[in-house]
């Protein structure tokens, strides 16, 4: 069974795309990224996931559930992590956890307990007076403390800072070790990167690639930095081109003998060749995706 | 009950506020009576020579210099207008203040359905319109007690006012579920135009069609007191509207996308 399977999955709102035609899985135990800028659709996709919103067209099933038809199971075993938490004002972070255990009827103090001092969060303060990134905490405590097997974060980082963003991911990988699988919005790419196994990238309302993370990162590409001149100009499949009086650096996806050849007719007297970061592959979809449509 | 119990702590304050402002406006005007008993004759007089205005508050059929008629007519202003505010108020803000306020989406991830949602909050809007008019009930018979007065249709009154604001709110709850936002300013512009409706209905002939239309028809002091007994249709058409209110915020909600 995957955690996430969706076929099809298309949302319009009325004339206006939200997302479309995506076909997604998610193997339980995994640690996925879903990468896109802002509104590409992650949200939406998320959204309709969780029954907030009826596709269009399509079907999904999360741990094996209908998104209709069983939606109140499937949430029982999911921990959401909206991109922008809201509560009610006058209500104390504790009021707050204390409400979605009950609405989950489950008693979570314990493991509540444990996440608030992790992520140092003082459950005794109202919440109108969190700032951004305590108001995160509270609502990462929420997706969290019923120990679901399904967790999904959407832009989970934002407004957290860099020391609590490293606790975050310690919990995460934790929880992923412990067999949760963890589902990851976000368009921070080293995020992505640094701890999911597989990704999926969305562009403009549609799945432009999916795989492992590795597999994505190896698209035949090379990021060739190199000292000294060499003639670029009649190369095949140079993108991203920076070139200084010293040096120059390019993304290369051509053949390997025009490039050996056209190196070697320069003056070149330093080089590297190495696998692009998952940043430049994204810009290198985008890019692409850009030229199609 | 989770959610009733959570949307009784969320509306404590204003039902505590309203409740209070009520309960203070109609115990101060019953407080009055003894002392203004002795000039209501020649206030009465005066009251009757108004010609239009006399007719819309019902004074033209009421002698407002006995306590029944004094009570009808203060009591149809103070808690006709103010439970009419807060039962639209709490009604129509019901659905929309939490997708306004982004707290729709906290709840709608739990594993609660749609339909508990709403039963629950409907509940809850339902108990704090109950209870309001308890206290209130409560605090008028204290006070008419206290001055010594009675009145036979209090009771009738009060359950006139209770079933105006059981249909306001039913309305209201519907139109809730279609707002993405706020709604306090159609819910409150709802509950003043049925009450002028209603003046105007009182006014002139021509328009006396009008009681039908509005709950205030069928809260009229003049006609309970008249009657002995409320007006059977009016009020069963005001039910259905009321229901009809709720269906349609069942219909909308569960289909709606939560943004």
């Amino acid at each position: 069974m995957d955690a996430i399977e969706s076929k099809h999955l298309t949302k319009y709102y009325g004339k206006i795309r939200g997302v479309e035609d995506v076909s997604l899985t998610v193997e339980q135990g995994a640690f996925f990224g879903f990468i896109g800028p802002n509104g590409a659709g992650k949200s939406t996709t998320i959204r309709t996931l969780l029954g907030l919103i009826g596709p269009t067209a399509g079907e999904a099933r999360v741990l094996g559930l209908d998104i209709r038809r069983d939606r109140e199971k499937l949430l029982a075993r999911t921990g959401y992590l909206p991109s922008e938490a809201a509560f009610w004002p006058g209500m104390r972070v504790r009021d707050v956890l204390r409400l979605s255990a009950d609405l989950r009827r489950k008693d979570c103090r314990k493991t509540a307990g444990e996440l608030c001092d992790r992520l140092q969060l003082d459950a005794s303060r109202k919440v109108e007076e969190l700032s951004l990134g305590n108001r995160k905490k509270a609502a990462i405590v929420c997706a969290l403390q019923h120990d679901p097997e399904l967790l999904i974060l959407d832009e989970p980082t934002s407004g957290l800072d860099p020391l609590m963003q490293r606790e975050f991911f310690d919990i995460l990988r934790e929880r992923n070790r412990a067999g949760t699988t963890v589902f990851l919005s976000s368009h921070i790419l080293p995020e992505v990167q640094h701890n999911c196994t597989r990704a999926a990238i969305l562009r403009s309302g549609r799945v432009v690639a999916c795989g492992s993370v590795e597999e994505l990162s190896r698209t035949g590409a090379k990021r060739i930095a190199l000292r000294g001149r060499a003639p670029l100009d009649a190369l095949e499949g140079v993108r991203d081109l920076r070139v200084t009086a010293e040096e120059a650096s390019f993304l290369y996806s051509g053949e390997m003998a025009p490039l050996l050849s056209a190196l070697a007719a320069g003056d070149v007297r330093d080089l590297s060749i190495s696998d692009p970061d998952l940043d430049e592959i994204f810009l290198h979809y985008y890019a692409e995706g850009g030229a199609q449509g | 009950m989770t959610i009733v119990r959570h949307e009784l702590r969320q509306g404590k304050n204003a039902l505590l506020i309203w409740t209070g402002a009520i309960v203070f406006l109609l115990v101060v005007c019953v407080f009055f009576f003894p002392e203004m008993k002795g000039e209501m004759d020649a206030a009465g007089e005066l009251f009757a020579g108004l010609g239009g205005f006399t007719a819309a508050f019902g004074m033209d059929r009421l002698n407002f210099g006995t306590f029944t008629g004094f009570y009808a007519i203060e009591c149809g202003n103070v808690l006709g207008l103010g439970g009419a505010f807060f039962a639209a108020l709490v009604g129509v803000t019901a659905l929309s203040r939490e997708e306004g306020a982004g707290t729709a989406e906290f709840l709608l991830t739990h594993p609660v359905s749609r339909t508990r949602v709403l039963a629950e909050k409907l509940a809850a809007v339902l108990l704090e319109i109950g209870a309001m008019n308890l206290v209130i009930l409560a605090a008028s018979l204290l006070s008419i007690a206290a001055i010594g007065e009675e009145i036979r249709e209090i009771l009738l009154l009060h359950l006139a006012y209770f079933l105006l604001q059981l249909e306001l709110a039913g309305i209201c709850f519907g139109i809730s579920a279609f707002l993405r936002r706020g709604g306090t300013g159609i819910g409150l512009g709802l509950a003043a135009m049925l009450y002028f409706l209603n003046l105007i209905a009182n006014m002139t002939e021509s328009a006396a069609f009008l009681k039908y239309v509005t709950p205030f028809g069928y809260c009229d002091g003049a006609d309970i007191v008249d009657n002995g007994a409320l007006d059977a249709a009016p009020v069963a058409a005001g039910m259905v509207l009321a229901l009809a209110g709720i269906a349609a915020a069942f219909g909308r909600y569960c289909r709606k996308d939560i943004h």
